[in-house]
């Protein structure tokens, strides 16, 4: 049991280190995120109320769009050194390894959209009780997003064209989160109840938690054979 | 006796069986088909509220049942293909794809034709259209993950793999879009009987056999001609009288 927390804490600190050596690569997605979200102003328009409106849709949009570009490196660069494979013939569980490395890639790529979200919530003039709430539904979000993708970035591992497959392939099954998460917002906005949204969230995030590592596992076993 | 229960699990074995499977499944289509539409579209009268724009329901609810009962199969086929490793199961599951995405897309497009005149437009964004939609969104994301990769048995393991996780998906998917928004009338065939008339409903099944059957006939076609192609160089498709021509 304690061997695998060190291990899992291990994978998360290797990938993070290697995350902040290559800064860049972090930096693009997140300039992505706040460009996308940008543009939309600009297609349809500066009325505020409508703004005001669409803001939680856009934001989500945008998060699963960046996430999608982030998880093409997910495994790339372990897959093209090598690493992957000495991974795959380590004692422990490959599934707690693949657990860290989806941690420490929500931690480079999800907290950080999550942590901008104010800034352009108020660029698109939401209140502060929906910026909290959007906040809280991208903090529960962004990891199933991670989670749901490394399966298909593990499908899609050193394939042409591997990354606009991989969004074909991972979008569709993230429309449950993108509709609890909008959803809860708008709850908040017209004063309704939203802990069933926050639950259904939660129980996606548990289901995610406990399935998407281990499918992940046999899907990187797949291609690697 | 012993019976060998995996003896059309062999390509060798079922490749002449589907041979002499598909002119049946295609004829008694063909037939079924035939009256389905003359049941449907002649017989049966005009709708009290929907008056005759009601019969686009003869194609459209056939090939909407049609497309998720092809997934739920060939998530079987290819869960089978992943565990017990048969090659003829993924096969099968590559085989029914596209005809699955055809239905999806048949049952989409006869929809939008049924919306028009009935919503007065032609996508409204109901939960049963959506999820309709993102089923189409499954069958092509399968269909593609196996086609961009080269190794078949690679692309077959990898493609059920997304089939399981897909068909694990679609009721949250369902449910979740349900709950989003829904203006879809809801069903007229419950098992606790139903509120249509006998002929609509004969006509109903009758198309709906119709298409299962042509489905079937389409499926095995399709898997032949996988089987020809991946066994290519075995001894026994040499020696088929069609190969040797």
């Amino acid at each position: 049991m304690k061997t695998l927390f060190y291990l899992l804490m291990l994978v998360v600190r290797r990938d993070l280190i290697l995350a902040m050596r290559r800064r860049a690569d972090v930096l693009t997605t997140l300039i992505f995120f706040v460009m996308v979200v940008s543009l939309f102003p600009l297609g349809v328009g500066p009325e505020t109320d409508m703004l005001r409106k669409m803001a939680p849709g856009v934001l989500w949009v945008a998060a699963l769009l960046s996430s999608m570009l982030s998880l093409g490196r997910l495994f790339s660069a372990d897959y093209l050194d090598g690493t992957l494979e000495q991974m795959l013939l380590v004692p422990q569980p490959l599934s707690m390894l693949v657990l860290g490395k989806i941690a420490s890639h929500w931690m480079v790529s999800g907290l950080p959209l999550v942590l901008l979200t104010p800034v352009l919530g108020l660029q698109f003039d939401m209140s502060i009780a929906a910026i909290g709430m959007l906040m809280l539904t991208l903090l529960l979000g962004t990891p199933i997003l991670s989670m749901v993708g490394a399966i298909g970035a593990a499908l899609t591992l050193g394939l042409r064209g591997g990354g606009v497959l991989l969004s074909l392939l991972v979008l569709p099954l993230c429309i449950p989160v993108l509709i609890f998460g909008t959803g809860a917002v708008q709850a908040v906005v017209s004063g309704m109840n939203v802990s069933a949204h926050l639950s259904l969230m939660g129980a996606l995030l548990v289901l995610a938690l406990v399935f998407t590592p281990w499918v992940t596992a046999q899907a990187l076993r797949i291609s690697m054979e | 006796m012993a019976i060998n229960w995996f003896k059309y699990a062999a390509p060798i074995n079922f490749y002449p069986l589907a041979g002499k499977l598909i002119p049946w499944f295609a004829i008694l289509s063909a037939l079924l088909c035939a009256t389905g539409l003359y049941l449907g579209f002649v017989v049966a009268p005009a709708d009290a509220t929907q008056g005759e724009f009601y019969r686009i329901i003869f194609i459209h609810v056939p090939s909407s049942i049609l497309s998720m009962f092809l997934y739920m199969i060939m998530a079987a086929y290819a869960a089978m293909g992943l565990i017990f490793n048969t090659r003829l199961s993924s096969m099968m599951a590559t085989a029914i794809a596209p005809t699955g995405a055809l239905f999806t897309f048949i049952a989409l497009w006869t929809g939008a034709l049924w919306g028009k005149p009935m919503w007065g437009a032609w996508w409204v964004w109901d939960a049963r259209l959506t999820s309709e939609l993102i089923l189409l969104f499954l069958y092509l994301g399968f269909i593609s993950l196996h086609a961009s990769i080269d190794d078949p048995r690679r692309a077959d393991r990898a493609a059920a793999l997304l089939a399981i996780v897909g068909s694990v998906n679609v009721p949250i998917i369902y449910f979740s879009v349900k709950w989003w928004n829904t203006l879809h009338q809801g069903s007229t065939i419950k098992f606790t009987g139903t509120s249509m008339q006998i002929t609509m409903q004969q006509a109903m099944f009758t198309m709906l056999a119709a298409c299962w059957l042509y489905a079937m006939a389409i499926a095995l076609t399709r898997v032949r001609s996988i089987i020809l192609e991946r066994e290519r160089n075995t001894q026994w498709v040499a020696e088929l009288a069609e190969v040797k021509q």
